[in-house]
């Protein structure tokens, strides 16, 4: 493997060595099973496990923890609200509004789950270039149209966001300021305006240049994605995990 | 020597527009090296479209391989045999990796994958790109790209090049190497460059178009 396609899969750490097909299905299967579960100790332990899988991806930590802090910033206002519209006997009250003990855990558990499953999707997926998800996605059978879609967003994105860039500065560079005035809606309707008609003007002439090279309907994916020994050593321990977190939820589902 | 295109009386206004083209003609024989210069505006590019029938004429006839060309149908193996590089890489270069966007071409012209690869090695060889081979096209230098976007339509393997502005936006190293590569070609080609210089280290005979027709540059 080339030195180039080596960075594509995420940094040198433990996860970065496996085959994007199974990382990325051992990621979904951890997600249906922590959503599954519901006691306490089988959410710590999701939580423990991606936390686990974290520290052992090379990851920068930094970056992964500010963007668990975004989803949950996305989250928290559900989590505040739940002890108070979750009926059941009061623990306090706030302002005159009674908030119920079993809202409460609702919240901890929807808190605990949805950092479980997003800090192991940033972890076995997040690490990997969005090209080698797209083509793990097509070697899983995914719809192809939906991974082209996928693939032709990775691809044009920067260029679009280039031209607003490149549209921004001319803009800029005539002085303007955006302000709370109909000039700056107007101006920046043209602006969005133009990244459209540009793009659609782009998209006609891709589809020239795919023509000329004889396309006709049908995308080609190459690459070369083989399960090694220590892929199946992955499987087994991600397996033995998982068994772990059912048994923790089937031991103590009762008990709380 | 056997004539590769002959275009004759080429007529082509676009829709709500002006008139682009004017009863143009020109023919290209193998081992050309033809360059093609005007100002902007004057329907260079269109001229390339028209010839690989990516637009069709209003009237005027597109011979190309010794055929006669009008229908889509006709213009398939035109495609193949005539490869257009684009002015904007960008419009090229759309599969995620390099080694796709070569492969991309002889996949469609019905190559097996083991063979389009072999092709890629090949042709990535040829103009000394093989580093670049697993590196994400959208990631890759505008002087990398044209590079690149060349090798896809060389890994067509057509006799004929058809580079629109393929210097634009290159530094001087990168011009040289491409002097270099295009002077080692075999294929006869059509060159659109505003650049004298250019012009005059590959060209083997140049011509302005201007106000809808083609006249021979001394």
């Amino acid at each position: 493997m080339s030195q180039d396609a080596r960075r594509l899969l995420g940094p040198k750490g433990l996860i970065g060595d496996f085959d994007p097909r199974l990382r990325l299905v051992i990621c979904v299967v951890f997600a249906v099973v922590t959503v599954a579960v519901d006691s306490f100790p089988a959410l710590f332990f999701a939580l423990a496990l991606a936390c686990v899988a974290l520290l052992a991806s090379g990851a920068a930590l930094g970056k992964t923890l500010k963007r668990m802090i975004t989803m949950d910033g996305f989250i928290l206002f559900m989590l505040a609200t739940l002890p108070f519209t979750t009926p059941g006997p009061p623990l306090f009250t706030l302002f005159g509004f009674p908030a119920s003990f079993e809202g409460l855990l609702h919240a901890a558990r929807i808190a605990l789950t949805a950092n479980a499953v997003v800090l192991m999707m940033l972890t076995l997926v997040g690490t990997m270039d969005a090209v080698v998800l797209g083509h793990a996605l097509y070697r899983l059978r995914m719809p192809e149209a939906l991974v082209h879609l996928m693939l032709f967003t990775v691809r044009y994105i920067a260029v679009i966001r280039q031209e607003y860039g490149r549209l921004r500065l001319a803009m800029r560079a005539r002085a303007f300021t955006a302000r709370n005035a109909l000039h700056t809606y107007r101006s920046f309707g043209y602006l969005i305006g133009m990244l459209l008609v540009r793009s659609l003007e782009r998209s006609e002439r891709i589809m020239q240049a795919m023509k000329c090279r004889g396309f006709s309907g049908k995308f080609y994916i190459l690459d070369a994605m083989h399960l090694h020994h220590r892929d199946y050593g992955f499987a087994i321990v991600a397996l033995l995990a998982l068994i772990g977190l059912v048994g923790l939820e089937v031991g103590y589902g009762r008990s709380l | 020597m056997d004539v590769l295109f002959n275009l004759a009386d080429i007529h082509y206004s676009y829709p709500g527009g002006g008139t682009v083209l004017n009863g143009a003609k020109f023919a290209l024989v193998g081992g050309e090296r033809l360059c093609l210069t005007g100002h902007n505006g004057a329907g260079k590019s269109t001229l390339f479209h028209l010839m690989v029938g990516l637009l069709q004429p209003q009237s005027g006839t597109v011979e190309a391989f010794g055929q006669i060309r009008t229908k889509e149908a006709d213009f398939r193996d035109v495609r193949q045999r005539a490869g257009l590089v684009f002015q904007d890489p960008d419009d090229q270069l759309f599969c995620p990796t390099v080694a796709e966007d070569i492969a991309f071409g002889p996949l469609n012209l019905g190559k097996s994958q083991d063979e389009a690869l072999a092709i890629v090695e090949e042709t990535l060889d040829q103009l000394n790109l093989t580093r670049f081979r697993d590196r994400v096209t959208h990631k890759l230098s505008g002087g990398e790209k044209r590079l690149v976007s060349l090798a896809t339509v060389l890994a067509m393997k057509p006799d004929v090049l058809l580079l629109d502005e393929p210097t634009n936006a290159l530094d001087e190293a990168t011009t040289d190497h491409l002097v270099d590569i295009l002077k080692n070609l075999p294929q006869a080609m059509v060159v659109i460059s505003h650049d004298p210089n250019f012009r005059q280290q590959i060209g083997t005979r140049t011509l302005k178009l201007q106000d809808g027709l083609i006249e021979e540059l001394a």
